[in-house]
Order: C-alpha cells, then structure tokens, then sequence
C-alpha cells in the first residue's frame, strides 16, 4: 500500500531522468561511486522509514563518509536547489525521513563513531549515526550512562533523536533529549558549518538548540552531538500494581505526584494490551485487572527504600488490588519485558496495527479512554493501550488489516479522531514520535494558519530556498482548508471584534 | 482569558506602535533593567496581565500571566509543597514570571534541575501584528512543530511580548543538607566533578574566598547517605537557607561587593564554561556555582580579554554588571547572526519589541 505525500513533486518520467542525470552528475564530481545510489533496486530500502505505509522512490541516495562530503553534497544541492532529505538508522514512526520523489536523500548511517567519552566533564561527542544504546554503552566503564531511552534505542541513531526530540519512559525524571544535549554541531542547507548551544550550560544569542532540536531535519544537518552522561544510579526497583478499574489506576498516578513523588518510569497498560503482551512475554501479568501500573524507583539503596514504601502506601491506598515490588534486576526486567514488547505483541494479535502518540493532561485518561471505547465501536475496530502514565503521553493501537482497504480507511479516521479530541482535551497531537508526513492533517487542528505562518517563517530563517526535508511536520494553507477540520483554539481565542488591517 | 481587558489593551498597544512605527520596551517590575543591552523603545508595562490561570498540582504544570509577580507564584506552588526548579533569581526581591522567562537567568539549581527552558512546556505570545500565537502546551511530552515556546527562554523579549506561560513544576525536596569546606579553587573544582559523576543528590554549589559549600537534597535517606560520604562541615538550616536565598537573588557578600565595585569602575563578568575547566588564569573576586560551569568575576579587564578566556573553556562572557563599552554578550558567528535578523524579521517585521537589548543590531 502506498500513500501519497503531502505536496507530490510531480514530473514527467522524463523530467525525472534528466534531473537525476544532472544531480548524479554533480554528486560524482564531489562523492567517491560506491557513496552514491540511483538504481532503483540499489534505492529501495530508502523508499521509507518506520512509517512503512508510505513510501516512496528517491530520487539519488548520497552516503557520505566524511563531514566535508556532507558539505560537499549540501552545496551541489543547494545549487541545482534540489531537495535533501537527512536519514539515521530509518527508526522514525511519522515518516520525517520520507524520500522526496525529486530529492536526494542523504544517509548519515557511516558517521558510527563516539569521538569521546569525557568522564570528568561527564560528556559524551558522538557522530550522528551513533546508535542511542552505544553511547550508553561507552559511557557505562564510567558509571554514566545517556538517559533518554526510547524504545527503538538498540537501532536508532542520536542524529535521529536529535531530530525527532525523542522521549522514552524515563522522560518524567531525566527529561527528553533536548535536556540532555549541550551542543549540536552541523551544516547548514547551503552546506555552511553552524554549532547550536555550547560545551558550557548556555549560549549566547537566542536559544536556537531548541527549535534545532524536534525540527525534523527541516532547519539543519546534524553530524555531532555533544550530549550530557548521568551518573547510573545504584539501584532500580519496580513495583507492580493491578486495579480492577481504569479510573481508579489513572487517580493512583495523580496520587503519587500529588504524594511528591517522581518515579523514574511510571507506565500504564489496558486490560487488552496486557492480554496481548502476556501471550507474548509470559511475565506474570495479572490478567484480571482492569490496568496495571508499572512504577519504577532508582537512586541510592537507601532513597530506593524510602521511594518505594511511599510508593507502595500510595497505590494500596488508591484500591490496588495486587501489588508485587521487584525483588531483584532479572524480576525488574521481566516487569518491563510486556511493557517493553506492546508493539510488537500487538502485531503478533493483529495483520497491522497504527500508532497513535498524542499527550492528554493526565486527569483526562480516563475520559479518552471511554473515548476510544466508543471509537472502537463507531469504527468497528479494536484498539490496545499502552500509556507513558508519568507524563501524559498516550499510544492508542489501532488494529487493522491494511489489505482490506476499508479498514484502513476506517483506522486512519479512528486515529485522527483520537488526535482530535486529544487537542480538545488540552493535549498534542504528538508526544514524541513527531509529525512526519503522518500527523500534517492533525497539525491544521492543533495551530492556527498565523501560527502556522510562524513555523514556516522560522524554517525560512534557517532554510530559505525551503529545501531541507520539505513537506514535513507543517501543513500548508490549502492542506489544512482541504482537511476542512476546524483549528481548536484551547480557549485562547483572538478576538473576532478586534480590527487588524 | 478572552474577555480580558489587560489582553485586549496589551493588543492595542502593540497595534498602535506597529501603526505610529514606535519601538517598545517590555517592562514588568523593571528589576532585571540593568540586565542586557540598554532598554530602548516607550515602556510597555506588562504587569496588568496578571494571574495564575491554572495550576494543577497533580499534573506538575502551572499556567501563569506573564505579569504575575513571581513572588506570587512561588507563594502558590510552595503552598503545594512544589516550586520553579531552576530557582530564578529575585532582584532586590521583585520580578515578573514574564521577565523570568524573556531573561532566561537560573539559579544556583540550574546545573542538576536544568534551566528556564527546560521547564517551558507551552507559551503564548504576540507578533508584530498583534497576533496571540500559542506554541507547546501543558503537557510534558510534546513534539509538534517546531519549540518556538521554547526558544522565548533568554530571548529579552526580542521576539514579542510573552502573554502567558506554562511551566513545569517539581516538588520541594523532602530533605536538605549544606555542607561547607575549607578548599582552595583546584581542590574545590576537582572534588565538584568527581562528585558529579557519582549518584548523589548534589542540587547546589558555591566557591568563594576558599571556602566551598554544597547542597544535597533529595529523599531523607539520600541526603542522611551523602552526608556520611562527602564529610565536611555541616551549616544550620537556617543560616543555609539564608545563605542559598542570598546567593539566590545577588544579595549575599559576594555580590554585595561586587555592586561595590562595580559603582567604582569594575565590571561583574558572568563566564559561562564547559563544567570541567580548570581554575581560569585571570584576575579579581571569584565565584563559582554550578559546579564550575558558571563563574562570576570582577575586574576591570577588557571584554576582548574575558571573552577569548570564556571561549579558551568552551563557553562565553557576559558583562552582566558594569558600564558594558564594547557589548554585553559575545557576538555571535556570522552564519548564527543570520538566523537571528531572519527570525526576528518573522517574528517582528516592523523591529517594534525591545530593539538591541539582546543584540545591538536586533
């Protein structure tokens, strides 16, 4: 199945050819011949990301091995003001690494080298193509460790974090990428070295790391990153607690906060899910409840104690009906081990499932879980739930067989339908796996047109011929009025009355 | 927040110094005056857009007007056994939760809780044209489009006036614990950055006329564990909080004298460094938080000399205090400046938000 894209670059298939001719031409002169791919069975595990229901054909694939090829190349682009499109480890759920049909896209997959591990300074410099669970790995000889863990970290790369601003559960307590990045060095789209933030805490000028940071690959290339190493903590202890039902769960995790309490994870799965990882893991999960929180502690032995006693009263005073403390790391794992397998397991219970990423204020769970209980019914499909409780952040699984074409159909309204409400509720129409190509229609109801106006201007501060990744994360004026979804304005509304000129 | 007048009012002005091409001056309490290039422009006073529009404890995210006092909001969260983190500093104990954000300044926290921006989850704002624009949200988790909520953090209002901001809030620490050590500067840097490579609740440090003093915080066995490793000099609860509060707001000895010498020809330098850089080869009073990435320095040297220092660590310089001759912050390279005259073009087409106050020529 293959979907289009937001604005199709249309050619003729002559066009194309005399366009590729000129772009090859100009790459060869600047990229040894093994770095450089057109032939369309040599281009085809490019055509997507993990996004896999849309796809399509670059137009070159440029794989550069140095950051003077990266430049090289950006400049030849720049010149013929052909499209790039910068390219990790292809992890992304959104389809920000969509090739562009008359674009080069430009895999960073060679830059695989951790520059240096600063022990003292507690830093790491790693180039772009560094896979999230190496540097990790590297840091760990020195007690530290990179803390943002999403769940693709044993593929993706930290390029691909950079651009996406990806999570994982340990978000609530050690933050998202962007809070664990000192400084990102790059090209700009006219192949011009840049830096954002600095070896230091701040930098001067406007803090351009964060719009940098989450950009989709639409303001810069990235090929180094500076990130900042946390020192492991001794201990981590889980507990698990069943509750016979949904509402009940959701006041427990309002319970801890509200008990000053920050676990280092605190995850939520439905009953459905748990059905389906159980079959999958075998971990022991309660099958009779109603959902099932996983709240982890970490720190020193003596915090962990503590931590967790607080933990435990809470939750038995919310009404859990079980609850189980992790007595040793193998018992902790095999805790995470269901929650840490929920996509997979889902695919093992279904031909296809969707994924939905919206983040609801936490008190709303309960209500967009009925929600989606009636979508179910409305859109006569099933949907699994597995929730990053601590932060609010929401992945609904639609399942669907993707070869009846009305059950795509029909998962694709039920998944804007959950992104719509979640607006509503006073959430975003994505927490961390970004907008891509798949969440452009959501975007029209999420912004304004002025605040859409706004993101192009600040892509067009950074990137002004607009050749970076182009079609991604923001919707045009006529995207969004063919979308025909109203903008929600979050009761923040202009005023009507109000004369502009 | 659509029938208020303050709002309406703040659109109005703004649409008349667009139309009478008149620059302004985002000002709340003024305290923070001193800070950055000189304010030009008619003052706009922001301290009519007051109030905390939500605040729900148990979601850790709290909504405020970008007026608000932010003793008043401090007052709030505490009441809730919550706070701001990054502990921004209090001038002569005023300041707005709007200032806080555009002055992006943090506090003796900010190396272990993070800074302003980290804890920016959504902002309002207006444009050149007077348009209210919301980016981010309340929620923690929040990837769509570009953070320009973020990036108002440390702006100085050079991108538009700040209507409302979230914020994400964070528990009072169960317990705290100061510690105080009688080390030279190497002794001190070098201990600060093997602590910080260890698991422990370490939340402030200061060095100062060779005395170094730390604070853990954390949960009550945490603390009570630290405390037996580290070793040192335990300070009575109520001379440290005292002590931090000072330090906090650039009331304590140290910058009490530096005032001092500042009204006498010096210059308060804020240097800016990688975490791990040895004692700076430069003269005047010293002191050092974060534990070594941020020192504070007076002398009467040239900002040529403390910029290249700061830039032979890693970092920058700011004159924060002094008569600022030659610019207050580093310039920034040429392919950066670019991005910033394009992004404030966007922003502000007609140049009327605080001219020159981050940059001279912005």
């Amino acid at each position: 199945m293959t979907l289009s894209i937001s604005e199709p670059a249309t050619a003729t298939p002559d066009e194309r050819g005399r366009r590729q001719a000129d772009v090859v031409a100009a790459l060869r002169a600047v990229l040894p011949a093994h770095a450089l791919l057109w032939h369309r069975e040599d281009t085809v595990p490019y055509e997507c990301d993990g996004l896999t229901a849309y796809r399509q054909q670059p137009l070159v694939v440029a794989l550069p091995e140095s950051e003077a090829q990266v430049a090289a190349v950006l400049k030849a682009c720049h010149a013929l003001q052909v499209p790039v499109v910068a390219r990790g480890a292809g992890t992304g759920l959104s389809g920000g690494a969509l090739p562009h049909a008359l674009g080069v896209t430009l895999s960073l997959a060679k830059f695989n080298r951790i520059v240096r591990v600063d022990a003292l300074a507690r830093t790491a410099v790693v180039q772009c193509g560094v896979r999230n669970a190496a540097i990790s790995e590297a840091a760990a000889p020195h007690g530290l460790y990179y803390a943002p863990d999403p769940s693709s970290q044993i593929a993706c790369t930290i390029g691909g974090n950079v651009a996406e601003n990806s999570g994982g559960v340990h978000c609530l307590k050690y933050g998202l990428t962007l809070h664990n990045v000192l400084k990102v060095r790059g090209y700009t789209v006219d192949g011009e070295p840049i830096e954002f933030g600095a070896d230091a805490l701040d930098a001067p000028g406007l803090d351009l790391l964060s719009l940098v940071v989450g950009s989709e690959g639409m303001l810069a290339v990235t090929t180094e990153v500076t990130v900042k190493l946390c020192p492991r903590p001794r201990l981590a202890r889980c507990l698990m607690a069943s509750f016979d039902d949904i509402a009940k769960a959701g006041d427990a995790v309002a319970a801890i906060i509200a008990a000053g309490l920050i676990p280092a994870g605190l995850e939520m799965m439905d009953k459905p899910m748990t059905a389906a990882v159980e079959a999958f893991v075998h971990a022991g999960y309660d099958l009779d409840a109603a959902a099932i929180l996983l709240c982890e502690s970490d720190g020193t032995p003596e915090e962990v104690d503590e931590e967790i006693a607080r933990m435990q009263a809470v939750l038995a005073h919310c009404g859990a009906t079980r609850l189980e403390v992790s007595r040793d790391e193998a018992q902790r794992l095999k805790f995470w081990s269901g929650r840490k397998n929920a996509f997979p397991a889902s695919g093992r219970i279904s031909p296809d499932y969707m994924c939905m990423d919206s983040t609801i204020p936490r008190k709303r769970l309960a209500e967009m879980l009925q929600a989606i209980a009636q979508m179910e019914k409305k859109h006569r499909l099933r949907c699994v739930n597995v929730f990053h409780a601590g932060d609010g952040n929401l992945h609904p699984l639609i399942l669907f067989d993707a070869n009846d074409a009305d059950e795509l159909h029909r998962a694709e309204a039920f998944g804007a339908e959950i992104l719509e409400l979640s607006v509503a509720l006073g959430g975003t129409v994505t927490g961390e796996h970004g907008v891509g190509v798949e969440k452009l229609n959501s975007m029209c109801v999420q912004f304004s047109e002025q605040e859409r106006a706004l993101m192009f201007g600040v892509k067009a501060a950074f990137d002004p011929a607009g050749t970076l990744n182009p079609g991604k994360v923001i919707p045009t004026l006529h995207r969004c009025a063919e979308y025909g979804r109203m903008h929600v304005k979050k009761g923040l509304l202009p005023f009507p009355e109000l004369e502009r000129f | 927040m659509n029938d208020d007048p303050a709002l309406r009012r703040l659109i109005d002005r703004v649409l008349t110094a667009r139309d009478t091409r008149t620059p302004v001056c985002l000002r709340g309490h003024g305290s923070k005056d001193f800070y950055g290039e000189a304010p030009r422009g008619e003052p706009l006073d922001m301290t009519p857009l007051a109030g905390i529009a939500h605040y729900e404890p148990t979601e850790l995210v709290v909504t405020v007007r970008a007026g608000t006092p932010l003793a008043e909001l401090e007052a709030v969260l505490a009441a809730q056994g919550q706070c701001l983190a990054f502990e921004p500093p209090r001038f002569a104990g005023a300041g707005t939760v709007g200032g806080m954000v555009a002055a992006g300044l943090a506090g003796p926290s900010r190396a272990a809780a993070g800074s302003v921006r980290d804890f920016v989850l959504g902002a309002a704002l207006l444009d050149g044209n007077g348009e209210l624009l919301r980016f981010g949200g309340e929620v923690m988790k929040n990837v769509a489009g570009y953070d320009i909520s973020r990036v108002l953090a440390g702006s100085l209002g050079i991108l538009g006036p700040i209507v409302e901001v979230s914020l994400k809030v964070l528990p009072l620490p169960p317990a705290r614990t100061t510690l105080r050590f009688e080390w030279r500067e190497p002794r001190a840097l070098q201990q600060l950055q093997q602590w910080a490579g260890q698991p422990l609740p370490l939340r402030a440090s200061a060095w100062w006329n060779d005395v170094l003093v730390v604070q853990l915080a954390g949960a009550e066995a945490a603390v009570r564990a630290a405390v037996h490793s580290l070793g040192g000099e335990r300070i009575e609860p109520a001379a440290a909080e005292q002590f931090w509060g000072d330090l906090r707001d650039q009331r304590d000895e140290f910058f009490s004298a530096a005032g001092d010498a500042v009204h006498n020809g010096a210059s308060l330098w804020r240097l800016s460094v990688a975490s791990a850089s040895p004692p700076l080869a430069t003269t005047g009073a010293q002191l050092i938080e974060w534990g070594g990435a941020l020192r504070w320095i007076v002398n009467q040297a040239d900002a040529t000399t403390m910029r290249a220092l700061a830039a032979s660590r890693g970092g920058h310089a700011t004159e924060f205090r002094g008569a600022k001759r030659d610019g207050v912050f580093t310039p920034l390279p040429a392919a950066l400046a670019r991005i910033h005259r394009e992004l404030k073009a966007r922003f502000d087409p007609d140049g009327l938000f605080n001219p020159g106050r981050l940059i001279p020529d912005l």
